[in-house]
């Protein structure tokens, strides 16, 4: 057991923190398309530096970076209170799906311009009637000639309508059970056949969309996994996506915590018991977050693959920032109640954390029935 | 960066499960909980084993490993739920030879590390195996003190926890121990923690063994995701009590710099956690659950009294605040 770094790994660390000190592009603008250039721009300039495809494989133009070098990239990240670079979804998502999944042309076409934000991608997966349920999802694409139409629609397509690529899994066989009736593409945004409309959330931005797809083309090059096999491909995108949101997620709470004492020290609350008792059970919850992460990292470099353990850490993760928020705000009073501030638009933002890459109800299912070995209600 | 057992402490944990669920079968473990008692012929073979020097240096005759190695034993002791003096023992050797003078060291570590000479400890209110101890270390405001039990005057408690025995000082005046007291308190609560730990654990795995047999409205009551959560929840606490229990075992003996709030942590987390498992376990098992009859509530009751032993979570939160820039 060692729950330090040893000397490469700090001299890694070393290594990310003297290169986001000298690159950190300073505080994000307002406004989603100014911040999302901004973001944009910020990626370009981590690819230059080769840290765009840090988790990436050094033959498709990654960093080939350890698990561990991923961890301490996200936690400098965190700690430096850097932006997310823009294409995160194909990052995270599309590019790691066409490298497991797709054919050497994909990879070819595909890859690099993931990496410098030239091409952003999305994802179509949820639709209006399938959320947790995904496999249940009705979107349809039928063959056409040299390719397939599709029709339907999707929902909470975050930067779709900044997007070139859509992730979109879609029925190919209505007859078969409903796992195995479905078909991974990659679908071309930019055709008059896909409608995008952007959805308001809660905090007045617009991250996501609706998509309407009528008979939108998408060529048989842009099948990946083989028809049929859409599931299957879906499902290690998911992981994917959860083991990327782990990465700096510890860190960033303990960054807003760091804020929140100050918080409580600006409004002298430093003695109030309620208030060290509630910020203790954040310090813990987050102390526990970082640990359970080492751990199934640890795990991880053993087995190869992310356990069904990282959806406590996405459970946990999800509770601590939405308490966290809410004591500021409470702590702040009228202050707390003022729209646009940073720490009311934190509290609406957060309420999405337990819904967004898996429901905490979803993550308590995963739990029960992979981990406890609990029959399945289904 | 590696956040797991190595081989050796992966073999002892295996090695005290197994040797754990041979000798406290639950009707053991019942049967000397209704009695007030221990076997001693089974302390004589754990100390046979050497378990109760595991964390002892060798020159005092224990076995030279560290808290983590003693935290894996202790973990699998409240898995067990076993009857035995191991934990007061322990922690009575860690106080004497963190915080004693060579002279106390020499005087009763060989007798704690070999098992022949057990340590109790304890505060103002209450201690922990006391009866038949040859050592008593009482901890006090910021200090502590060490006196031989035949100087001590003590009286039985009547206390929930029937596993193990507890008794009040009415009176008895030590020497004090001169040394760093702090790290060495923090030490015992990473011990009590690892004990949680293993309560939240075995309660854990009661509630969902039941839950997969248990049939109601022709179905397993585990599918039922009022109960499946519930489970879930459990793995939650278990989980973040573990992984902060570990890593202050690890800090204790690597990094000794961030053991008190690290310890603190561990403590807090840990006693809510082995509570909260062990009330949802009842909860999940229903009216067998709440009957004498069932074993659940040995679990709970211990968990009860290993949460309250060195501090309560509430103390430890205060703690955590403190060491956290809140003053």
């Amino acid at each position: 057991m060692d729950l330090t770094l040893n000397e490469s790994e700090a001299a890694f660390r070393d290594e990310v923190r003297a290169w986001l000190e000298e690159n950190h592009p300073g505080p994000e603008p307002h406004g989603d398309e100014a911040a999302f250039a901004f973001r944009r721009e910020w990626q370009r300039k981590m690819h230059e530096g080769g840290w765009a495809g840090i988790h990436w494989p050094k033959d498709f133009g990654g960093r080939g970076a350890t698990l561990i070098e991923q961890a301490i990239f996200s936690s400098e990240m965190a700690r430096a209170d850097a932006p997310s670079p823009a294409n995160i979804l194909g990052l995270v998502m599309g590019g790691p799906v066409i490298m497991a999944h797709g054919t050497d042309e994909q990879k070819e076409r595909w890859l690099e311009p993931i990496l410098s934000a030239e091409e952003i991608w999305c994802q179509g997966f949820s639709e209006p009637e399938s959320g947790s349920d995904l496999a249940s999802l009705k979107t349809r694409a039928v063959k056409a000639d040299g390719g397939w139409k599709v029709t339907g629609q999707k929902v909470w397509t975050t930067f779709a309508h900044e997007s070139k690529w859509c992730m979109l899994v879609a029925r190919t066989n209505t007859e078969a059970e409903k796992h195995k009736g479905l078909t991974y593409f990659i679908c071309d945004m930019e055709q008059d056949a896909v409608e995008v409309r952007p959805l308001v959330q809660i905090t007045g931005e617009s991250e996501f969309n609706e998509v309407f797809f009528e008979e939108a083309f998408i060529p048989d090059e842009n099948l990946v996994g083989g028809e049929g096999n859409g599931w299957m491909v879906a499902i290690t995108t998911l992981m994917n996506e959860r083991a990327g949101l782990g990465g700096g997620a510890a860190v960033a709470v303990s960054r807003d915590l760091g804020a929140l004492i100050e918080v409580v020290k600006e409004k002298g609350l430093e003695d109030d018991p309620e208030i060290r008792t509630r910020i203790a059970d954040l310090l813990i919850g987050a102390e526990a977050l970082r640990l359970g992460g080492m751990r199934a990292m640890t795990a991880q470099m053993k087995t190869g693959i992310p356990g069904p353990e990282g959806s406590i850490g996405k459970w946990e993760w999800a509770s601590l920032n939405q308490s966290l928020t809410e004591l500021a705000c409470d702590l702040l009073g009228p202050e707390g109640l003022e729209r646009g501030t940073p720490w009311t638009y934190r509290m609406l933002r957060s309420r999405a954390n337990s819904i967004e890459g898996g429901t905490t109800e979803v993550m308590k299912n995963i739990i029960a029935e992979r981990v406890l070995g609990l029959p399945r209600l289904r | 960066m590696r956040f797991d057992f190595d081989d050796e402490q992966a073999e002892i944990k295996e090695t005290a499960k197994q040797f754990l669920a041979s000798r406290f079968k639950p009707e053991v473990v019942r049967e000397l909980a209704e009695g007030d008692r221990y076997d001693d012929a089974l302390w004589s073979e754990v100390s046979e084993l050497g378990w109760p020097g595991i964390a002892i240096a060798e020159e005092h005759g224990g076995q030279g490993l560290g808290m983590v190695e003693l935290a894996v034993l202790c973990e699998e002791l409240g898995f067990a739920c076993a009857p035995l003096p191991f934990l007061a023992n322990a922690a009575a050797g860690i106080l004497v030879e963190g915080a004693g003078s060579d002279a106390q060291k020499e005087r009763y570590l060989p007798g704690i590390a070999s098992g022949a000479g057990r340590g109790a400890i304890g505060d103002g209110s209450v201690v922990l195996d006391a009866e038949g101890a040859e050592v008593v270390v009482v901890l006090g405001d910021g200090g502590a003190s060490v006196l031989p039990a035949g100087e001590a005057s003590l009286e039985s408690l009547d206390l929930i926890d029937q596993t193990r025995r507890y008794s009040r000082l009415a009176s008895g005046d030590g020497d004090g121990l001169e040394g760093d007291v702090a790290a060495a308190r923090d030490k015992v609560m990473v011990a009590v923690a690892a004990e949680l730990v293993g309560i939240g654990q075995r309660a854990m795995d009661m509630a969902v063994e039941y839950a997969k047999e248990r049939e109601q409205f022709g179905r397993p009551i585990g599918a039922y995701q009022g109960v499946s959560h519930a489970c879930a929840k459990m793995l939650y606490d278990v989980e973040e009590a573990r992984s902060l229990t570990y890593a202050a075992a690890w800090a204790a003996d690597a990094e000794p710099e961030s053991l008190p709030l690290a310890a603190a942590m561990a403590k807090a987390r840990a006693s809510e956690a082995a509570w909260d498992v062990c009330k949802s376990s009842i909860q999940v098992h229903g009216g067998i659950g709440f009957t004498w009859e069932h074993d659940l509530h040995f679990l709970l009751k211990r968990a009860r009294a290993d949460a309250q032993l060195f501090g309560t979570a509430g103390r430890q939160k205060e703690r955590v605040a403190a060491l956290s820039g809140l003053g």
